[in-house]
């Protein structure tokens, strides 16, 4: 058998196998396709299953920096609305916005600070005191979100929200991501990427802060005292956005 | 026109008002299709300004449904005898206008046709849950006291319905007036002065609904109402106005005296636009001195038409009142950082959150007052509701001091 037999012409970049590499490849790509969904099966096996509650030993927070946030980027926002499936209408007014930009400054020094906002996931938050039917709730595990079924739109939370961080949808979407429906006449806010993070995945803002290689914004359980949220918040003093509400906040800033 | 003259077309007159009441009401349910249809992108709303100018019209209905009410309580409760001849009139206007009131509330919600779930699925900790709860019972309370005056063998209910009713009325209003004190975000509210601010506006508000309802019916069947009725009514209403300004003062002073409610303040009473505009000239001047000047005027305020003014005077000061009080506080931005000026995508610290009224949200709030407006004409049409002065000497001797 020659050893033009025993190989096969690749002739597009003119390299060669041997038959053994060939069949050798081929079982290795065979046993990848076969095993890859399992390894997936197994990487989801880590994540909550559907009908498993929220775990109450938990508390999902983050902290930001915003002494690392750079004026004028907005990686997060653009995360956010792409992760969630919203993009402006044209109508910036009534654009839902479930994380924005602030810019600040300082009127006395001048000093300029910038930083993203969104639902503080209050431990006490008054969103889901004053919601009629109970459509605003916070999740054992901390996580503030809206029951889009109940919800009646009587837009009485965003009354009650101190930090402006819910949207109402004033008019029909399309294109919408199956794991986030939206509906027209319903109130809707950060879900801190809620169906991402029940698979263990980071909320798409700060994984798209960490992309740009700002790392302004560090997600984690804050029950939890050797995650490296809670090392931080033990560490270095970090301040709560309208703290004088004393609505104990699960977002936390550093730099302000 | 002659009463005699009149008599010849009254049932055409009253035809004629109550198609204009039935257009009216008919453009209202045309406009809440049209929003429920394209969203609340049609109105002046926004995710700065959400409640606009239906919560006016629905609030005033609501806090007026409340006050009008005020009238039987004070014949029931407190005994006196010409206000018990008006309590009927007065109890089913109070129906007539908070199903206008809720009626507007309802079909403002971004899910109007999920008033299922929202009378079934409470939160206890909610104020409006509680308010759902309260205007039911209301219904239910001032509907079983118009039986009990009207159906003879009720009548030895009648005074501890009354009394319940009352009672009733008062918490609804300071359920109502909660709504605002427990929002503890803005500055214009989380003040436990609200609830009882709110049961005085009830007040005035309500007496003046009642005495031009009480007018137009006196006109409308040739009769003229007892000069010492009127002088009774209108000093009344004097007294709530002066209490209405009262709490207004105190309501400002008391946030003049915090620094952090300086800004807001001079939002409201210097700088704001059309809400200081709407403050000074709509609810202080129009809406409460010249009613004031008009009622404790000698010769004026014996004259049936001034007090029909002054009436009307207050309710568009009232407007005014719910405008400033309900938009304005919206059009504030909040303060998420004090000490610094906020920019951003989403209009913080912009001054002030613009708003404009488009024309669905007028006609939808247009739309409750002609529900009530309806309501009340096929019961005053359709029943006895004609306040009967048949007094005896226990009434001349109640107003014999004036």
């Amino acid at each position: 058998m020659s050893n033009m037999d025993k190989t096969q012409k690749d002739a597009g970049s003119g390299r060669q196998f041997t038959r053994r590499q060939f069949v050798g490849a081929g079982v290795a790509a065979a046993a990848g396709l076969a095993i890859a969904p399992g390894v997936t099966l197994l990487d989801l096996a880590h994540a909550r299953p559907a009908d498993q509650a929220a775990d109450g030993a938990k508390r999902w927070g983050m902290l930001v920096d915003t002494n690392l946030c750079k004026n004028g980027c907005t990686d997060c926002v653009a995360a956010c609305g792409k992760e969630n499936g919203f993009a402006s209408t044209g109508h910036p007014e009534t654009d839902p916005q479930w994380i924005r930009k602030i810019e600040l400054k300082e009127i006395k020094s001048g000093r300029t600070h910038s930083l993203p906002m969104m639902c503080q996931h209050c431990a006490t938050p008054p969103c889901v005191d004053v919601c009629p039917t109970g459509a605003s709730f916070k999740r054992a595990d901390g996580i503030v979100l809206v029951d889009r079924h109940i919800c009646i739109g009587c837009r009485y939370c965003m009354m009650a929200c101190p930090y402006k961080a819910r949207s109402f949808v004033h008019e029909e979407h399309h294109d919408q991501n199956p794991d986030v429906p939206r509906g027209k006449g319903c109130v809707e806010g950060c879900t801190m990427c809620v169906q991402r993070v029940d698979r263990d995945l980071l909320p798409a803002c700060v994984e798209a802060c960490k992309a740009a290689g700002h790392e302004a914004m560090l997600f984690g359980d804050l029950n939890d005292p050797n995650s490296e949220i809670s090392k931080r918040v033990a560490t270095y003093a970090s301040t709560q956005v309208r703290a004088d509400l004393n609505l104990n906040t699960g977002i936390r800033y550093r730099g302000i | 026109m002659k009463y005699e003259d009149f008599q010849r077309i009254e049932e055409r007159a009253f035809y004629a008002l109550f198609a204009l009441f039935g257009v009216v009401v008919l453009l209202g349910a045309g406009a809440w299709h049209y929003m429920e249809e394209h969203g609340h992108v049609v109105t002046g709303m926004s995710n700065q300004v959400v409640w606009g100018i239906p919560h006016v019209f629905a609030i005033f209905l609501i806090v007026a449904a409340s006050g009008v009410l005020n009238v039987a309580s004070i014949g029931s409760v407190f005994g006196k005898t010409l206000y018990k001849a008006r309590a009927p009139l007065s109890g089913m206007l109070a129906l007539a206008m908070l199903g206008g009131g809720l009626a507007v509330l309802m079909l403002d919600l971004g899910r109007s046709d999920r008033i299922i779930i929202a009378s079934t699925y409470f939160n206890p900790t909610s104020v409006f849950a509680w308010n759902v709860i309260l205007y039911s019972g209301f219904f239910g309370i001032v509907a079983a006291y118009l039986v009990s005056m009207m159906a003879p063998r009720m009548k030895a209910y009648s005074k501890y319905i009354g009394l319940a009713a009352f009672i009733w009325r008062v918490i609804l209003t300071t359920g109502t007036g909660s709504i605002f004190g427990f929002l503890v975000a803005r500055q214009a509210y989380d003040s436990a002065l609200l609830a009882p601010m709110f049961i005085v506006m009830s007040f005035s508000y309500g007496l003046a609904v009642f005495i031009l309802v009480q007018s137009t019916m006196y006109s409308w069947n040739g009769l003229m109402l007892d000069a010492a009725i009127r002088r009774r009514m209108k000093n009344l209403l004097a007294i709530f106005v002066s209490a209405v300004l009262y709490f207004t003062l105190v309501y400002h002073m008391t946030n003049l005296y915090f620094a952090k409610q300086t800004d807001f303040e001079r939002f409201i009473l210097l700088d704001g636009g059309i809400y200081t505009s709407l403050f000074w000239f709509g609810q202080v001047i129009v809406g409460s001195l010249i009613p004031l000047a008009i009622l404790f005027h000698p010769q004026l305020s014996s004259r049936c038409s001034a007090v029909v003014v002054a009436s009307v005077l207050i309710i568009f000061g009232a407007f005014c009142q719910l405008y400033v009080f309900i938009i304005g506080a919206q059009a504030f931005p909040l303060n998420l950082f004090p000490g610094m000026e906020a920019t951003s995508s989403f209009f913080d610290g912009r001054m002030p959150h613009p708003y404009t009224p488009s024309l669905p949200e007028v006609l939808l709030g247009l739309g409750g007052i002609g529900v009530a407006g309806l309501i009340t004409m096929v019961a005053v049409r359709a029943f006895q509701f004609m306040p009967r002065d048949d007094y005896d000497q226990t009434v001349k001797a109640e107003i014999a001091p004036e």
